[in-house]
């Protein structure tokens, strides 16, 4: 493509798009920060069923990567985010988020520690201006590299068999642990990460690798279930697993309209990420005092009576107090119950008289309820073989 | 006997007849030229072209009168439109897309920070867009006032304004102030990505981006929309006249009268009220109020006898800024010019062309402003609207609206001559050339306008596009001048309805629909056939 003339492709081909376009045979394409995405490949239902019963592979180029690289790296990600980053060993990824100066959550992510001195950064939204001012006064170069870089989400209790049928000695890889291996030309890399709470794995290699890595992945798991999967079966995944997503659980600081909307790591629910006693870093000030008087939003699991989806469900306290918002719902497959993911009032968290109002279309007319919500744990499902080191056959 | 008489039917004064015809009262507006339309006016000069002779585009029309008055019905149709690009002196391009990931990938390929800065960016522009847009529809406080109204407009604005976080309003303060050069400053690095930015913050403005107060000018050419998306500009299809015709249409329908071809020489006034106008033809009209759609100056320093004016007043209105700073050249084309920059089929034609690609350079052609020179580098808006809106011209003929600043009233003390008006043109038409060659061959007419015409023309003293300049000094309570917020003036039932009056200029509608909504608030009369702003949620 000539760069003069990319407003030709406004939705960019991610490097998979040759097999993600033949396996999609429901035309479903969506728009993720401009890149062609898709969906639901054939079903939904066994695209989910795929990620807890075999494995599935989900097309994760889209995902906004920056490379930080330098002496000061770790100083300056100490600083940048509320985590201790000097504790991430290298070859560890740490899940990780980062505010502004008043507390408010810009994103979150994954941090990667490549070496001593050099990260990836993988998030949903674009930050490289923030990025680059937080850098001033430290010996470091941040690059965006989103591009440069393919990636691709293994998940599901096969997932390991896979990847050993691939050639690949995964068995010591801990969670939250990466390992190299050469592939092709190049190298892979090879992460005990994911957005499903199962088992499984994200695979980083170059553009030109692509293809053959699908290729190759499909090969081995043909025999295991293996299967392309779209992002409303992640969707559904990441929701049984608990996991947020800016933009849909929380409005990231940098395009938030609404004073109101604002939300820190303590509001979401994230404070254990948050080392106090690390030094400074970036909104900490204003952390410290919200802790002292505690948040004034909870971020929550549901329980919801009934089987219909709560999404967007305004939260009552009562039937009748407004008490918070539905971020996310479904029914999950899994658990065979509601589920949801809700902004809370901090104060109403241990309340025992919470409920979701749902409006549920029907041939044309609303049934409208009024259903008992409870605050649960999260995540909601967590298998054991999610952890376990050597994973287990299937 | 009318109820009311209008002075002039430019858009405001068309909006304020409306609402009051239809509240029933008997009203006539008498326009002093043969057309109506004031600066929204579109006129055919040459042969099968209708040109958008002032005013070009369309975002700042307030929806909520579109509707009252009908307008869609009476022929109104606001186009959205694509594209856009600011040329570099290298040869290159900066475009704009609507979608948001185009637009990303064009600024990353000038600066892949300033692309990523866009979002935050944005975000303040919409946060401000969001604090000015409830203000426009309503009568500003008169801050020395201790009637029961002005003490209520001003709780409102007070909580509007105590409602924002003190970082919010720090931001506020400073945006409402600062520079263009300084706002955008903090955000981008790119000289081009600036220059884009800084387009509408000169825009009729005797102003250089560097100097304070620009940033304001921004978000006037923000805060409107098209069907909703806030700060994207639109054609009236037909050309800007379709928007006066539609408001004349619906005026008539609603039994209003409109006598154009004979200027109002003078408010009639007796016992220190306004009694009616008395025409240039000598005709009287009578009726029980005037709303003067001029400005505050020609209104008050032109058409109304001074000894019934306050001198303290006429002093106020004889400083309200109107210094003219805008031209325009109106072309009839032959084809589609073919700007080398920009790739062969291109979206971008389709929006707004510039040739200034610093910020530098807009301020060194405000600086021949500053000497009473027309700029020689002029900064221009150039648009093109029939490459959207089918009926303006032939088909593969066009008609291009070229915007230009800086223009002053006076060439270097002295009244604009035809030589001086020449020249302008000429000026702008190498300018485009440059970036378009053989631009020059495909031009069938041109119709050029410096500050001399506009004033003669559509009576906007100084050539000010705006009725008065939007500088915070002459905006909200202070618009057109303390204490006269309120749509009224010094003589009983002598009111003003023009972009002289709060919330200022541009296509909006908004000051004659204010204006009408004091008058019948007056009488006493219900106003359910105004609508408040629509709500921002
Ligand atoms: C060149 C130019 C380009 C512009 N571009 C845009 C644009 O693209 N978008 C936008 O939103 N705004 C634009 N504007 C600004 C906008 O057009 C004006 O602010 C707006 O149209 C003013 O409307 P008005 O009704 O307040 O007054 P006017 O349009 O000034 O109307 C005043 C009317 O009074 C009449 N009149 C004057 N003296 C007398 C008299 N003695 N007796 C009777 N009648 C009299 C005049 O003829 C005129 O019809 C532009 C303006 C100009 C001049």
């Amino acid at each position: 493509m000539n760069d003069l003339r990319h407003y030709e492709t406004p939705l960019l081909p991610t490097p998979f798009h040759a097999r993600t376009e033949a396996a999609c045979k429901t035309h479903a394409w969506a728009n993720w920060g401009g890149y062609r995405t898709v969906t639901t490949f054939e079903d939904l239902a066994m695209e989910h069923s795929a990620i807890r019963n075999t494995a599935s592979v989900y097309d994760l180029c889209p995902m906004i990567k920056y490379r930080i690289e330098g002496p000061d790296a770790v100083a300056f990600l100490d600083r940048l985010t509320p985590r201790n980053v000097a504790k991430l060993r290298v070859g560890s990824v740490q899940y990780t988020v980062w505010c502004d100066d008043a507390g408010h959550l810009l994103d979150d992510g994954t941090l990667f520690r490549l070496t001593e001195t050099r990260f990836r950064l993988c998030c949903q939204e674009r930050h490289l201006p923030w990025l680059l001012d937080s850098a001033h006064g430290f010996d470091v170069t941040v690059t965006e590299e989103t591009e440069e870089i393919a990636a691709l989400s293994l998940q599901g209790p096969t997932s390991a068999e896979i990847l050993r049928r691939a050639g690949v000695d995964i068995d010591a890889l801990k969670p939250f642990r990466m390992m190299e291996v050469p592939f092709g030309m190049g190298r892979l890399m090879i992460s005990r990460t994911g957005f499903t709470g199962d088992l499984g794995y994200e695979l980083w290699t170059t553009p030109d690798l692509a293809l053959p890595l699908w290729d190759h992945l499909m090969q081995a798991g043909a025999l295991h279930g293996l299967r392309p999967i779209g992002s409303d079966a992640l969707n559904i995944a990441r929701l049984e697993a608990g996991f947020i997503i800016t933009g849909y659980d929380f409005i990231p600081a940098h395009v938030c309209l609404r004073e109101d909307r604002l939300r820190t790591p303590l509001d979401m629910g994230l404070g254990w990420l948050i080392d106090w006693e690390k030094g400074a870093f970036t909104g900490r000030n204003a952390l410290m005092k919200q802790r002292a008087k505690g948040p004034d939003w909870a971020f929550v699991g549901l329980e919801i009576d009934g089987n219909i989806p709560a999404d967007g469900a305004i939260l009552y306290r009562a039937q009748k107090h407004e008490a918070g918002v539905v971020t996310g719902a479904c029914w999950s497959p899994t658990l065979k119950r509601n589920i949801a993911l809700a902004q809370l009032r901090a104060d109403l968290v241990k309340s025992p008289d919470l409920w979701a109002e749902i409006y549920a279309l029907r041939e044309l007319h609303y049934a409208k309820m009024m259903m008992r919500a409870r605050v649960v744990d999260r995540p909601f499902y967590t298998p054991a073989r999610r952890t376990l080191t050597p994973p287990a056959r299937f | 006997m009318y109820d009311a008489v209008v002075i002039g039917a430019g858009h405001n004064g068309l909006v304020a007849a409306c609402y009051l015809a239809r509240a029933g009262l008997k009203t006539v507006i008498v326009e002093k030229n043969d057309w109506i339309g004031g600066a929204a006016v579109s006129r055919e000069l040459y042969p099968g072209f209708t040109y958008s002779n002032c005013s070009y585009v369309s975002s700042l029309f307030r929806p909520e009168i579109m509707r009252d008055l009908d307008l869609p019905r009476h022929g109104l149709q606001i186009l959205p439109y694509e594209g856009g690009a600011l040329m570099t002196r290298d040869g290159g391009y900066l475009g704009m897309f609507r979608d948001h990931e185009s637009n990303r990938r064009e600024i990353a390929r000038h600066s892949r920070r300033d692309a990523e800065a866009y979002d935050r960016y944005a975000r303040d522009i919409l946060r401000n867009c969001r604090l000015i847009r409830p203000m426009l529809m309503r009568r500003p406080p008169d801050l020395a006032s201790f009637h029961p109204r002005d003490l209520s407009e001003l709780l409102w604005l007070g909580r509007q304004i105590t409602g924002q976080s003190e970082a919010a309003l720090c931001d506020m303060l400073r945006f409402w102030t600062m520079s263009i050069a300084d706002f955008l400053d903090e955000y981008f690095e790119n000289p081009a990505v600036k220059a884009y930015q800084a387009v509408g913050s000169i825009i009729g403005t005797a102003l250089g981006p560097m100097s304070p107060g620009t940033a304001y000018v921004l978000l006037h050419h923000a805060m409107g929309d098209v069907d909703g998306n806030v700060g994207a500009w639109g054609y009236a299809r037909g050309g800007m006249g379709s928007i006066t015709r539609a408001l004349a249409d619906s005026f008539r329908a609603a039994g209003g009268e409109i006598r154009a071809g004979v200027g109002v020489q003078e408010v009639r006034i007796s016992g220190g009220r306004a009694t009616g106008v008395v025409l240039a033809n000598g005709d009287e009209i009578s009726a029980r109020r005037v709303l003067s759609n001029m400005d505050v100056r020609r209104t008050f320093l032109g058409h109304v006898d001074r000894k019934e004016l306050p001198a303290d007043f006429v002093k106020r209105v004889e400083r309200f800024k109107t210094r003219g700073s805008s031209g325009k050249l109106n072309i009839a084309l032959d084809g589609v010019p073919r700007f080398t920059a920009l790739p062969e089929g291109a979206p971008n034609i389709k929006g707004d062309l510039h040739f200034t690609d610093t910020i530098d350079q807009m301020e060194r052609a405000y600086d021949d402003w500053k000497a009473g020179r027309f700029s020689r580098h002029p900064f221009q808006d150039v648009m093109i609207p029939t490459m959207i809106d089918p009926t303006m011209t032939p088909p593969g003929k066009h008609f291009m609206s070229c915007f230009v600043q800086y223009a002053p009233p006076q060439i270097e003390g002295k009244p604009w001559t035809d030589a001086d008006r020449d020249a302008f043109a000429k000026t702008c038409i190498d300018q485009i050339e440059a970036y378009a060659p053989g631009f020059r061959d495909l031009i069938l007419h041109v119709e050029v306008r410096t500050p001399r015409e506009l004033e003669a023309e559509v009576g906007l003293t100084e050539g000010n596009i705006f009725q008065g300049e939007l500088t915070f000094d002459q905006m909200f309570f202070n618009r057109p001048v303390p204490g006269y917020a309120n749509y009224r003036s010094p003589v009983k039932d002598l009111w003003i309805c023009g972009s002289s009056t709060h919330p200022g200029g541009g296509v909006m509608g908004a000051p004659g629909r204010n204006a009408a909504r004091e008058v019948l608030r007056d009488l006493r009369q219900p106003v359910d056939h105004m609508s408040d702003a629509y709500a921002i949620v």
